[in-house]
């Protein structure tokens, strides 16, 4: 008899070592996150994938399972929540959606989509951030960046390089990358690089690829987020 | 029939963009006449806007006169409603909130390629640029709103509606789109 | 500078773990951290350019640009505003002849805030290149500014103007009776460990930082880990605004504070410690390092502790200006040379803390009062207190009373007895454990001090009648932004958005809405946040809210929406360029449709 939590009153298995986030993605269950990717050390740091577990918020992706536990993901409070965490990271930057390349194909907007986000709720900050088009084929536009810091773990852990870190304090956080001269061109980015694709919104772009896909055959087009996710993240072989 | 509801629209820093994707209701047009008369509108020419349910704003606020209008139209709406990216975060002017206004004015008027007669306008019938363009739900009390660049018509149809058939208006997961 | 960094990183043996204590001493020769600095330093340390410049930034003692050759911080907290901290700062400012925030153009003098320095008892406070100056007032400004102005370094200035007092006003329990030195680990050794652990379990000591956490309990748990290697570290990050009894306990009880770490260290078995000292109480740097060389040459520290055989040492670390570091795991990471930003739990520090080791953290006090415990036995200890909040604690009073200084109490005394003593009258309200802590009114003086009521890590500031609830709120809530380490969302975004929501109340443009719309937001900063930092950031405005709910109302106008920006000098830029001023160039801030 394998080890089991509960989620939403559904009985999920787990193996030692498996965070909430892994038990659930392996049972089918879709938990909303943003700096989560299977592949690369869990982060805990959008708060998106919180969850109520034995009445204590917890972030899945980086809280281990265990016997007994008691996990709640779709309540109405956690998904208002959710919500307004999103909305949160759309007023700290600058999400134009209609300008952006990344647009249907952007998991922070796919997961506003999913938790029917109309608003931004707060007041937007307008920050005064650059771009980055030195590189002959990756661009970056700093003002579409959440810190999620998956190009950073990407970099170091799948193409095994180093090129970006995530710099400053506070609400002046700021994506740095690795070259004496601080441009992206220096850098020893490869276009073919995970770290180069990994980005969850169009912070990190390819360049001369933008808008090849027409509209209503995007990835979040007619498809929701948990969706995509479960289908891509589920753990090969089960 | 009883009294039809009263609707009002207006496009402040917008494109007008809003207004053409309303119009792709289509026949549906024909349905909705049946149940709304339209008050201060572009589709009507009507100026000032009163005693109204609905009022659709799209576009941010740019200039004093859009603020003008939005307190127009809070004051005279019971419910007002934020239409499409620009209305709901600024949109694509408030691209220009990260130049200094001063820079843009005399970029257009002053120094810009093809000036002539350089000179900041100064007539006092023009509104003046606010120094950042900013969503309406910063300056008025919003109820609802409506995502898209643009809401497509049947963002509009829903909404409407739902709010004619006295149900909370939603927008499934298909309709929702912020491009 | 090539052969200076060079001789700098060899000296730390080249080890990435010392960034903080190399930058500082860059910090410090050149006023700020030169581009080729940062990319010398990499190549010996073997450490990417990103994690220097990432530290850079992440620390208000750093800077990428030269600040100047007297850099002058004024401390920002709310007993030294108190104390006509902003009228001062402007005074400062113009006799100086730099702005708040600037360089002075002849690059001689800088001007800029700080966090709360720790010296709220003789404040206002500040620091000039790192040394803390307490008392200012005019007469002093102007004797800084005269000596700033002839240029003369910093230590050949007056020693009065960094005189440092301890204020010790009311012993208890541990400052009545410090032990001898090497007292503790005598008795501990002739006890044997296990049942010195006993005694320290029998005595109910709780974490002095605050959160109390049974100390026996941590101890135990990092002594049974499978790893040979661990590690103690005395958490001396003492950032909480209003506390200051880590400096007292540090300029007269370090002894007794490093024998406690030492007898911790016999505990659970490691034979490395950290002092890990805040950034501003660098002043104590040099001699701490004399106690240490010291009990070095008493048998106390070094290869064969009192002839046992047992291995044990202690190196300082200075912080550079960042309060999350007192968070334990965020602490750690700054020891380990990086930015401070609090790790995910579990592992805990007790399994994985310092290089992945298992590591014990705790309070200054924490380690004083195990050093008497190993002495004098867990009964005596137990003896006093409450039920759940055994012994005493050590507090670190300021605000409006006569005797700002330290106390000891025993737990579970009431706060009206501590005002009594300390002669606070005509009193408001009490912010008991700084900014994270609560507010209480003065209709709860009979509550207690005790883990179970009323806990703190020791900050205790009284105000009186004469002040602003909302300017406290105020003063905090900016305190957190600035200190947010940003690593999550509903701190990062979160408590800039507080700071904005309730500016906007307190400058009067809230309306009928903007009060739910603030606590709402405090909820989701404090039930979302990854660390203690964002959980408790918005107590100073949920505290007081619940207090004092029409005060925040009372703010409010009568109208259903106010906007969040002031419309008519968003009108200023046109109005200038079109040189109009004609009524159609301005705008209300309310709508009539609004009145």
């Amino acid at each position: 008899m394998s080890k089991t939590i509960t989620i939403d009153g559904k009985a999920i298995p787990f193996e030692d070592g498996q965070t909430i986030m892994e038990a659930a993605t392996a049972a089918d269950v879709y938990i909303p996150h943003l700096c989560h990717h299977p592949e690369f050390t869990p982060h805990g740091s959008c708060k998106l994938c919180t969850v109520k577990v034995n009445g204590r918020n917890c972030s899945a992706c980086t809280f281990p399972a265990a016997e007994g536990q008691d996990v709640l993901n779709n309540t109405q409070e956690l998904i208002d929540d959710r919500k307004k965490i999103t909305q949160m990271l759309f007023v700290e930057g600058n999400h134009f959606c209609p300008s952006c390349e990344k647009s249907g194909n952007c998991q922070l907007q796919a997961v506003a989509y999913h938790l029917n986000m109309l608003d931004n709720h707060f007041p937007l900050f307008y920050p005064k951030r650059e771009m980055d088009a030195s590189h002959p084929d990756v661009l970056i536009d700093h003002n579409r960046c959440i810190f999620c810091a998956l190009c950073v773990r990407a970099s170091q852990q799948h193409d095994g390089k180093d090129v970006f870190a995530i710099s400053g304090r506070g609400i002046n956080k700021h994506l740095i990358f690795n070259a004496e001269s601080g441009q992206l061109k220096d850098t020893d980015l490869d276009v073919n690089d995970k770290a180069a694709h990994i980005c969850p919104t169009g912070a990190i772009l390819i360049k001369r690829t933008g808008y090849q896909v027409p509209i209503g055959q995007r990835i979040y087009d007619h498809h929701e987020i948990d969706e995509i996710s479960l289908a891509t993240e589920h753990p090969h072989g089960e | 029939m009883a009294n039809k509801i009263r609707v009002a629209t207006t496009s402040l820093a917008g494109c007008f963009g809003c207004h053409m994707s309303f119009l792709d209701l289509d026949e549906r047009l024909l349905q909705l006449a049946e149940l709304v008369e339209f008050d201060r509108s572009p589709i009507t020419d009507i100026e000032h806007c009163t005693n109204c349910d609905i009022g659709l704003i799209e576009g941010g606020v740019c200039n004093s006169e859009n603020v003008h209008t939005l307190r127009e139209f809070r004051k005279n709406c019971k419910i007002l409603v934020a239409v499409g990216a620009c209305a709901i975060n600024g949109g694509l002017p408030a691209m220009r909130n990260f130049i200094p206004l001063e820079e843009c004015l005399n970029e257009a008027y002053m120094d810009g390629i093809g000036v002539e007669n350089p000179q900041i306008p100064s007539d006092i019938e023009l509104p003046l640029l606010l120094d950042k363009v900013r969503p309406i739900h910063e300056v008025v009390k919003i109820d609802y709103y409506l995502p898209g660049c643009p809401p497509s018509a049947d963002v509009f149809w829903k909404f409407l509606t739902d709010l004619l058939e006295g149900r909370e208006p939603e927008l499934d997961y298909e309709l929702v789109h912020y491009d | 500078m090539q052969v200076f960094i060079e001789n700098l990183a060899a000296s730390h043996n080249y080890q990435p773990t010392r960034l903080l204590l190399i930058l500082r001493a860059i910090q410090a020769r050149y006023h700020y951290i030169p581009e080729p600095a940062i990319i010398q330093l990499a190549g010996l340390l073997n450490i990417p350019d990103t994690q220097i410049i990432g530290v850079i930034e992440f620390y208000s003692f750093f800077h990428q640009s030269p600040r100047g050759q007297y850099e002058l911080l004024v401390s920002d907290s709310i007993t030294d505003a108190m104390l006509g901290k902003h009228s001062l700062m402007n005074y400062l400012s113009e006799k100086l002849q730099v702005a708040i925030g600037a360089v002075r153009e002849d690059g001689v003098a800088s001007l800029d805030n700080t966090s709360c320095t720790g010296l709220c008892d003789q404040g206002p406070a500040g620091l000039v290149n790192g040394y803390p100056l307490t008392h200012l007032d005019r007469p002093r400004i102007d004797l800084i500014t005269g000596l700033i102005n002839q240029q003369k370094p910093v230590d050949e200035w007056p020693r009065e103007l960094f005189q440092v007092e301890d204020n010790l006003i009311k012993s208890g329990l541990l400052l009545d009776q410090p032990i001898a030195q090497g007292e503790a680990l005598n008795a501990t050794f002739e006890r044997g460990v296990k049942p010195t652990l006993a005694e320290i379990s029998q005595s109910g000591l709780r974490g002095r930082g605050g959160a109390g956490f049974k100390t026996a309990m941590k101890w135990q748990f990092c002594s049974e880990e499978a790893e040979s290697v661990r590690y103690v570290v005395c958490n001396a990050d003492e950032g909480e605004p209003g506390t200051f009894k880590d400096r007292v306990l540090l300029n007269s009880y370090a002894e007794q504070v490093f024998e406690g770490m030492t007898v911790c260290a016999a505990i659970i078995g490691a034979t490395q410690g950290f002092l890990y000292l805040r950034g501003e109480y660098l002043f104590l740097y040099d001699k701490l390092q004399a106690i240490l060389n010291r009990r070095r040459e008493a048998g106390l520290l070094g290869d064969n502790i009192l002839g046992k055989g047992f291995v044990f040492d202690i190196e300082i670390c200075l912080g550079a200006g960042a309060y999350i570091c007192g968070e334990e795991s965020a602490l750690i990471e700054s020891l380990e040379g990086k930015m401070g930003i609090p790790r995910n739990r579990p592992p805990y520090p007790v399994t994985q803390g310092y290089l992945g080791k298992p590591t014990v953290v705790n309070n200054v006090e924490t380690f004083m009062a195990a050093a008497s415990i190993a002495v004098n036995g867990g009964d005596w200890f137990a003896a006093i207190g409450t039920d759940k909040s055994k012994g005493t604690k050590i507090l670190s009073i300021c605000g409006d009373c006569a005797k700002p200084g330290i106390y000891e109490y025993p737990f579970g005394t009431t706060i009206q007895t501590i005002l009594d003593e300390c002669g606070a009258s005509d009193v408001l309200g009490v912010q008991i454990g700084g900014p994270s802590g609560t507010f209480i009114s003065n209709q709860e003086f009979d509550r207690k001090l005790a883990f179970e009521d009323l806990a703190t890590g020791g900050s205790f500031i009284i105000f009186n009648n004469s002040r602003n609830i909302l300017d406290i709120a105020h003063n905090f809530t900016h305190f957190f932004a600035h200190e947010s380490c940003g690593f999550c969302t509903p701190c990062r975004v979160g408590t800039s958005l507080l700071k904005n929501q309730l500016d906007k109340i307190v400058d009067g443009h809230g309306s009928a809405g903007d009060v739910v719309a603030l606590e709402e937001l405090c909820q989701l900063v404090k039930n979302y946040s990854h660390c203690g930092l964002g959980q408790t950031a918005a107590n100073p405005i949920l505290t007081t809210l619940e207090r004092y709910p029409e005060l925040y109302q009372s703010k409010l106008k009568k109208i259903s929406y106010e906007p969040g920006f002031d419309l008519d000098s968003a009108l200023e830029t046109a109005r200038q360029m079109a040189n109009r001023n004609d009524a159609a160039a301005h705008l209300a801030q309310i709508g009539e449709d609004n009145e």
